[in-house]
């Protein structure tokens, strides 16, 4: 049996600035909670390929693995945690610039 | 120190204004990102984690104080007012935004600085002895012979499509301070017979499949070196694996083949080559030896020193650990540590490296050099100046008295900023040098060098830390991997694998439990570490890191 398809969202970099983004059903935002969670296989498939295809405006799509807590999606990986949030080093990035 | 040329000065304008262009293609979308990253990178520009990355060449790890100020300028306009300084003698920027980069470039070319093959498959930065041209066990200023093959690698035609990168790092003196025997080609300075010459090691690297290099030539005179080298890289460039880029490096390349094979490929080649070096090469080196002659240095009392060293026990503390040997009477080499305790490895703010800069005009005959440890280095100083140097040093919080101890830690970026790593080192090294400056031992410990990787690829050179710790994902969660036992010098060695890895929360006190060991291992306070582990072996340190094991093995 196939495995279940487990929630995403489509993530890259934006190309001038070069910080992450997510995809929603609009166009791109900076905030993960603002993303639009993908549950459909073929939906997310059709999504990340319309990513892929602004190359003027991102680069590097892929679909990233989510859970929802209280709604909003939220990271399972901790790679994917930190690209939502900054370096644990400095108070840099979106842990700051979000707020 | 070099100063460009105007034919430098030309080259790095139009490939400037070149790389400006292509930004601005980019922008426009009229070039892919495909087609635009392999021309970023070799501007030096990476994408990563959180933003673009520039990385800045600083030549075997020489600066003035001009250039430092303009990168601390650089910082400061374009980026978050700091850098970080690596292992390759580098300067990263981690925030440039993509439109500003060409005014970056620009402004470092003011000085004679550029971001040219700092990536992509073509021989980078080369590297050298960060106490060059100052250390008191030096044969010979291996900088100018780094300035030719600056000059021989940057756009050579040959080189600019390789299997893969090539590093080459160079020293003048016996003890090996350039981690020689961990690059692609490692140059060791000799004298025989009263010619100048080199030992060449090839086929060294760390990365997923470390090695060690070997020697190919015991003895290569000084004039053959660069027919030698081409010799070198174009075998390896024509032979070298582009199947498989983990198998790419020309360490595989002479496991794959053996060293006598690839010798004697190479001096086929070498004849070749060497017909078509015309003697030009050496006029090139003669001329380069005048921009690296010595300063003028002075003789004053030393009284100033002494009076400090006896009355300031926190100078003293600094002079006896940050200082080592100058060849000239009365000077030391200053190393300024870039390792206070609890800050990231290897970042200087703008305000730090004004002050360098500033410090080293006046105290150090203009000269600084980056070291691979990603500290800083005050070449020449006259000891009579090092209490005023000590209490400036102080008031920027870089006066932090740690060189070569257990918090003077090699640690790469990591998953805090490099898109390739696995697991997170900042904050290791962070957490390790704090809790050995809370329980004030790292005196008492002494020559203790951990090493820190957040990935395979080993740009903290892991693998030869005494300590060394790899960051890894296991199923979902950082996991870290010791190595003990590694060694960068010219006793290079690398480091054995302790056993299962530890989690972020268990690696600090694993680290106190080996420090511990050794502490009750070694036979006296003045057997370093290394010693003591290559007396003792591996076992009681197993014992001291997997204490419930031997609980297991014991009922």
């Amino acid at each position: 049996m196939p495995k279940p398809f487990t929630p995403k969202v489509v993530t890259a970099n934006h190309l001038l600035q070069g910080d992450v983004i997510y995809q929603t059903a609009a166009g791109w935002t900076r905030r993960l909670q603002d993303a639009e969670v993908l549950t459909d296989e073929a939906d997310a498939d059709l999504r990340l390929i319309d990513a892929i295809q602004q190359r003027d405006v991102v680069v590097g799509a892929y679909l990233a693995e989510i859970t929802l807590q209280d709604g909003l999606p939220t990271p399972t990986h901790f790679r994917e945690d930190f690209r939502a949030t900054g370096p644990s080093n400095y108070a840099h990035g979106k842990q700051v610039e979000l707020h | 120190m070099y100063s460009y040329s105007e034919f430098d000065t030309d080259f790095l304008a139009a490939r400037n204004a070149q790389f400006r262009t292509q930004v601005e293609r980019r922008i426009a979308g009229s070039l892919t990102e495909d087609e635009f990253k392999p021309l970023r990178l070799m501007n030096g520009l990476y994408l990563q984690l959180h933003a673009y990355m520039l990385r800045v060449a600083i030549p075997y790890g020489t600066l003035n104080g001009a250039k430092m100020r303009k990168l601390a300028e650089i910082a400061e306009r374009w980026d978050k007012g700091y850098g970080h300084f690596t292992t390759r003698q580098n300067i990263q920027f981690n925030w440039p935004a993509l439109k500003d980069v060409p005014d970056m470039l620009d402004a470092l070319a003011e000085v004679g600085m550029h971001a040219i093959q700092t990536s992509g498959n073509t021989i980078r930065n080369v590297t050298a002895d960060h106490f060059s041209g100052a250390a008191a066990d030096e044969i010979a200023d291996p900088r100018p012979v780094a300035e030719l093959l600056r000059q021989w690698s940057t756009d050579h035609p040959e080189f600019q499509f390789m299997p893969r990168k090539f590093k080459i790092a160079i020293t003048g003196s016996p003890n090996d301070r350039a981690v020689t025997k961990a690059h692609d080609i490692g140059l060791r300075m000799l004298e025989r017979d009263g010619a100048r010459g080199f030992e060449v090691i090839v086929g060294g690297g760390l990365g997923r499949t470390p090695m060690i290099g070997k020697v190919i030539n015991d003895f290569l005179p000084e004039a053959d070196l660069l027919p030698y080298l081409e010799a070198i890289v174009s075998v390896w460039n024509q032979i070298g694996r582009r199947d498989n880029k983990y198998k790419a490096r020309i360490k595989i390349t002479v496991h794959e083949h053996g060293i006598d094979e690839i010798r004697r490929l190479v001096d086929a080649r070498f004849v070749k080559t060497r017909a078509a070096f015309t003697g030009v090469d050496q006029q090139m080196l003669r001329e380069i030896e005048g921009h690296f002659a010595p300063p003028s240095f002075k003789a004053t009392s030393e009284a100033r020193f002494k009076d400090a060293y006896h009355s300031d026990p926190v100078f003293r503390s600094w002079a006896d650990t940050n200082l080592t040997a100058h060849k000239a009477p009365g000077y030391k080499i200053v190393s300024i540590s870039l390792k206070k305790h609890g800050a990231t490895p290897g970042d200087a703010s703008s305000d730090q490296m004004r002050l360098m800069a500033d410090l080293a005009e006046e105290f150090g005959h203009d000269q600084l050099r980056i070291s691979h440890e990603q500290n800083v280095i005050l070449p020449h100083v006259h000891i009579s100046d090092l209490p005023a140097l000590h209490a400036r040093l102080k008031s920027a919080e870089l006066a932090t008295a740690n060189i070569g101890l257990i918090s003077d830690i090699i640690a790469c970026p990591g998953m805090d900023y490099c898109a390739l790593a696995t697991a997170r080192s900042i904050p290791i090294a962070q957490q390790i040098a704090n809790r050995f400056d809370d329980i004030k031992r790292e005196h008492d410990i002494g020559q203790l060098k951990i090493k820190i990787s957040g990935c395979i690829n080993a740009c903290g050179h892991h693998h030869v830390g005494h300590i060394g710790i790899l960051g890894l994902d296991r199923a979902g969660v950082e996991s870290y991997q010791i190595t003990l036992g590694g060694d960068h010098t010219e006793t290079a060695a690398v480091g054995d694998r302790a056993g299962p890895g530890f989690s972020a929360d268990d690696i600090i006190p694993a680290i106190e439990r080996i420090v511990d060991a050794y502490l009750d291992l070694r036979t006296n306070e003045d057997e370093p570490f290394l010693d003591t582990y290559r007396r003792t072996g591996m076992a009681p340190f197993k014992a001291a890191l997997y204490p419930e094991s031997k609980a297991v093995a014991a009922e």
